[in-house]
């Protein structure tokens, strides 16, 4: 058999794996004000839930609210990371950042509150609907915050399959 | 309505390589990416004045299905590229958003019905 | 078309400045960002807007714009309330998405120039 057709082979193997795995996880490292990256963790993470089958309503509600827990690493803190786990019932993200932190976290929820510049206005974010759309599309959202050290944001969606 | 109406009812130009019978039924027009991430719907097409690659992203992750960029604003290469591996076409026009939106309702497109 | 016709046909709730809707609207102007609207609008036009920051007080004034409509419902800030009745700047608000919206000032006739 040409050594083209055993790779073709292989391929297929390890897609036909991936497609039966029902768990994985792993971790983005988010870089501050790197927005020509922004995006980059969350399209990766739309692509593992994609090729794990999971249903396509799921997974956007999953990528809509990575994407904008990613954006709030990147405007407002200087680095931070995105871990996600992935279970047959649910989809786990934790984002921790070292950023400065949330005074009150009531008030950073409300819809339309924004502490954003300038700047970030005019790219299109920081309209303060970030916080509220994660909410929105998770099933369980806990946002924890230490002035000055940083805030840990974490979410679950649960998992429906096709 | 397909995308070569809309090029027409436009005069857009497609800078990138896609189905011209491409069809979408439902419109969102915004400049602040949450306000499309929670209320375009899927499917649907977006009318934006801002040209950054966070666009695309965030058409990727709203599975919107085209977008125009209007007031003859031009997206760099690297958005061209970014639009093209995630098959999303991204048409320009010289209208204003405002002429845009109606020339498009006009001939009978509406907004995403979640937003209202 | 003044201000007050707008208000009637498209049912805009009106939160500040009811006493200016007199006003004569040259065209209409839709964006999100404060820098497009300074550099492109025109005296006279209606703005309409997601953005409830007290900026597009400042902004609308100095292009001398006949108003703002939020849409999407949005409400303005407590800030955005004051300075508009200061300055007699009409702000409505409408339930509609921008893209309805301008698609039926488009159809009373209202054009972006």
């Amino acid at each position: 058999m040409p050594v083209a057709d055993y790779m073709r082979r292989d391929c297929e193997v390890v897609l036909m794996q991936n497609k039966c795995e029902k768990t994985a996880e792993g971790v983005f490292f988010l870089t501050g004000k790197d927005f020509s990256n922004a995006g980059v963790a969350s399209s990766e993470l739309k692509a593992i839930l994609e090729k794990m089958g999971i249903n396509h309503g799921i997974i956007r509600r999953a990528a809509i609210a990575a994407f904008e827990a990613e954006m709030n690493v990147i405007i407002y803190t200087p680095a931070g990371m995105m871990r996600y786990s992935i279970t047959p019932d649910y989809l786990k993200i934790v984002v921790e950042d070292m950023g400065p932190g949330i005074e009150d976290i009531a008030l950073a929820m409300t819809e339309g509150y924004s502490t954003a510049p300038h700047y970030i206005r005019e790219m299109g974010f920081g309209s303060g609907m970030g916080l509220p759309n994660i909410k929105k599309n998770a099933d369980e959202m806990k946002l924890s915050s230490t002035p000055g050290a940083g805030t840990t944001l974490e979410f679950i969606i649960k998992i429906k399959r096709e | 309505m397909t995308l070569n109406e809309i090029k027409d009812i436009l005069r857009a130009n497609v800078l990138t390589k896609c189905d011209t019978n491409m069809h979408i039924e439902r419109v969102y027009s915004a400049d602040l990416m949450s306000d499309v991430l929670a209320f375009c719907e899927p499917e649907s097409l977006l009318i934006t004045a801002l040209t950054n690659a966070q666009v695309i992203r965030t058409a990727e992750f709203a599975n919107i299905k085209m977008i125009v960029f209007v007031q003859g604003k031009r997206p760099d290469r690297e958005t061209v590229a970014l639009s093209e591996e995630k098959k999303i076409p991204v048409l320009i026009t010289n209208l204003s958003m405002f002429d845009a939106c109606g020339r498009l309702y006009e001939k009978g497109l509406r907004s995403c019905p979640d937003a209202e | 078309m003044k201000l007050q016709e707008l208000v009637d046909s498209l049912s805009l709730e009106v939160k500040t400045a009811s006493f200016n809707l007199t006003k004569e609207v040259t065209g209409g102007y839709v964006s999100d960002l404060l820098s497009d609207v300074i550099a492109n609008s025109k005296e006279g036009n209606i703005w309409v807007t997601l953005q409830t920051h007290q900026n597009i007080v400042a902004v609308a004034t100095l292009r001398e714009l006949s108003g703002i409509i939020l849409v999407n419902n949005r409400t303005p800030d407590t800030e955005t309330l004051k300075k508009a009745e200061e300055e007699g700047l009409p702000i409505m608000v409408s339930p509609l998405p921008a893209f309805e919206l301008v698609g039926r000032l488009y159809s009373l006739g209202l054009r972006c120039q």
